[in-house]
């Protein structure tokens, strides 16, 4: 494990989520029932950073509507919940389907474009997904919808902060787990490859938008359970869930962290969020100190927060030859170094 | 010899301009067959459409025995009909054997697998490995190919298309840019691969062409102007005139 500790880019993230894990205790013995929500809330967003980031930073498809399924999943609660339905299991069918569905039908006509017009389109779509949700006055419309029967599966109900949170972490620890397998599984390197080089996927006698549709479908389907577990952390599902900028926040989320690598979206969805919250607490201007912040971690690197820590990585490693280690920044970094 | 690459009157038009006219060839398995001509000649566009790339205005294409005129360049590439590019294309952030592994895996089965690594595909591997010798990068296997040179990325180009263990190899100016040293290695691989592989050749490096080549096609303005051995070649007095000799010209 000496190897591991060599490699900051690793242990920060994982020292992270090993004190998300505590969260729930450290609440309890403080009386602090705050932090349960409000950390629940990184972890449902950085569920959410971690899906975009199957498109955006593994597959380079600037998707900027990926509010739309964190909505989606939010309403499948929501209207399941307007009808009497409480079984979670129902909660999650209804919101990988339709999730599935709309990426599905959405994807397959975005990518028929591509650089602008694929971002302008996907904002269409979510757009769309807003104003449908704003005029279905029976569910509330505007005003969003409150949820009585919230997602309970077996023993384990939603109602409670401490079972979202639970079941949140659980749901961040395997999509970051399944991120980093399939970082080099042959999935992952067809959309990695597209997003450098289209052309030669296709040459290489791979159809390369079947790739990026699929892609484009469990980007949006893992974006659909944040959702779901966000609506019922709050007990209530709203269209501004669906709005543009929920969208932006998402993108700037996994460009702050890193993107396209395994932990960004952990990463930046702590700072984002922290950092919002702790300026929040100064001053009710707190966008004006907020932006050039992130402009600032942007300019840093092109790998974001995760790009930041290898370059403390120790750099006896044999660049890309691993699983982890294909990042151009690491590269630049070495070289830097030497 | 049985023909594994035959194209029947093949057309490409840009509004007004016919870059290939009616072309017509037949290559025999085992054969290197050699494109040459001056720019502008149309000889990549050639390559575009045979490998897929472009489609073709009219025209057919059969290789190994079906029309494959239609197809897309993937479903080309499946049936082993590979091409490498003048151009190099490849993948900047992964391995060298990240590339060739990628090469050799996506023209032999799909890659709908969310959870093994890729370079844990044995099949695949092997073949990379392969073409990784026999292009002499074996010990750049873990370099990112963006930070290989430029003659190394010329040969990753070439071991690409190697790794995929193709019938018929489609190759557009492997040499463009190297060095004589490099172009040598180059030459002398492809003087190994000659009768294991089908080869269609389009290179500007004359000796490499006629040291290399069992018929070489002339195209001039998208029209083929003469197709012969290299002897009939050197000899051909309209050849010598239109091509040749602008090369002794300009020497």
């Amino acid at each position: 494990m000496t190897s591991l500790l060599s490699r900051p880019s690793s242990w920060v993230p994982m020292l992270v989520l090993a004190l998300l894990a505590t969260v729930p205790f450290v609440a309890q013995a403080t009386g602090q029932q705050f932090y349960v929500a409000f950390f629940a809330r990184i972890i449902i967003y950085a569920i959410a950073a971690c899906a975009l980031n199957i498109a955006l930073g593994y597959g380079g498809l600037v998707s900027f509507g990926h509010s739309l399924f964190l909505g989606l999943g939010a309403y499948a609660v929501g209207l399941a919940s307007f009808h009497e339905i409480g079984s979670g299991w129902v909660h999650l069918a209804l919101c990988l389907a339709v999730c599935a569905l709309v990426a599905l039908v959405t994807g397959a006509i975005s990518l028929r474009t591509s650089g602008i017009a694929f971002i302008m389109i996907t904002l269409a779509f979510a757009q769309m997904g807003y104003f449908l949700f704003v005029s279905l006055k029976n569910y509330g419309g505007d005003d969003g919808m409150s949820i009585a029967l919230t997602s309970r599966f077996g023993p384990v109900d939603l109602s409670s902060a401490n079972h979202v949170y639970v079941t949140g972490f659980i749901v961040l620890v395997l999509s970051i787990w399944w991120l980093a397998r399939l970082r080099v599984a042959p999935f992952g390197m067809v959309i990695r490859g597209a997003k450098q080089n289209a052309r030669r996927v296709n040459a290489a006698g791979i159809p390369v938008v079947r790739y990026q549709l699929l892609a484009y479908v469990m980007s949006g389907m893992l974006c659909g359970v944040a959702g779901l577990l966000l609506a019922n952390l709050n007990a209530f599902a709203s269209p501004s869930t669906m709005a543009w900028s929920v969208s932006g926040e998402l993108i700037v989320i996994v460009v702050i962290g890193g993107l396209g690598t395994v932990f960004g979206p952990l990463m930046g969805a702590i700072v984002f969020l922290g950092l919002e919250e702790i300026l929040k607490g100064f001053t009710d201007h707190w966008m004006v100190i907020f932006g050039p912040l992130i402009v600032i971690v942007a300019l840093l690197g092109k790998s974001g927060i995760i790009g930041l820590l290898q370059r403390f990585d120790a750099r006896s490693k044999p660049v890309a030859a691993t699983a982890e280690a294909a990042e151009p920044a690491a590269a630049a970094a070495v070289k830097g170094a030497a | 010899m049985a023909s594994v690459l035959r194209t029947e009157s093949l057309v490409k038009r840009y509004g007004a301009l016919l870059v290939t006219d009616a072309v017509s060839l037949d290559i025999a398995e085992g054969e290197l067959h050699a494109i040459i001509g001056p720019n502008g000649a149309g000889k990549t566009t050639l390559i575009n459409q045979l490998s897929g790339e472009l489609a073709s205005d009219s025209g057919r294409v059969w290789f190994d025995g079906a029309d494959v005129s239609v197809l897309p360049i993937h479903q080309r590439a499946r049936r082993g009909l590979l091409r490498s590019y003048q151009i190099t294309s490849i993948f900047d952030d992964f391995s060298v054997l990240e590339n060739a592994s990628f090469a050799a895996l996506g023209a032999r089965r799909n890659a709908f697998k969310f959870w093994a690594p890729m370079l844990s595909d044995r099949q695949a591997r092997h073949a990379a490995e392969g073409a990784l010798e026999a292009t002499g990068l074996r010990q750049h296997h873990a370099t990112a190919a963006g930070d290989l040179g430029y003659g190394e990325r010329r040969q990753l180009e070439l071991a690409m298309s190697l790794a995929a263990g193709p019938k018929f190899l489609l190759l557009d100016e492997p040499m463009a840019g190297m060095s004589v040293q490099e172009s040598t290695a180059v030459i002398a691989l492809l003087q190994r691969l000659k009768r294991q592989y089908t080869i269609l050749l389009v290179e500007h490096d004359m000796d490499a062409v006629f040291a290399l080549a069992d018929r070489i096609t002339v195209l001039v303005y998208g029209k083929v102007l003469f197709t012969g051995t290299p002897d009939e070649i050197r000899n051909h007095p309209e050849v010598r005139a239109v091509y040749l000799g602008e090369e002794e010209a300009a020497a």
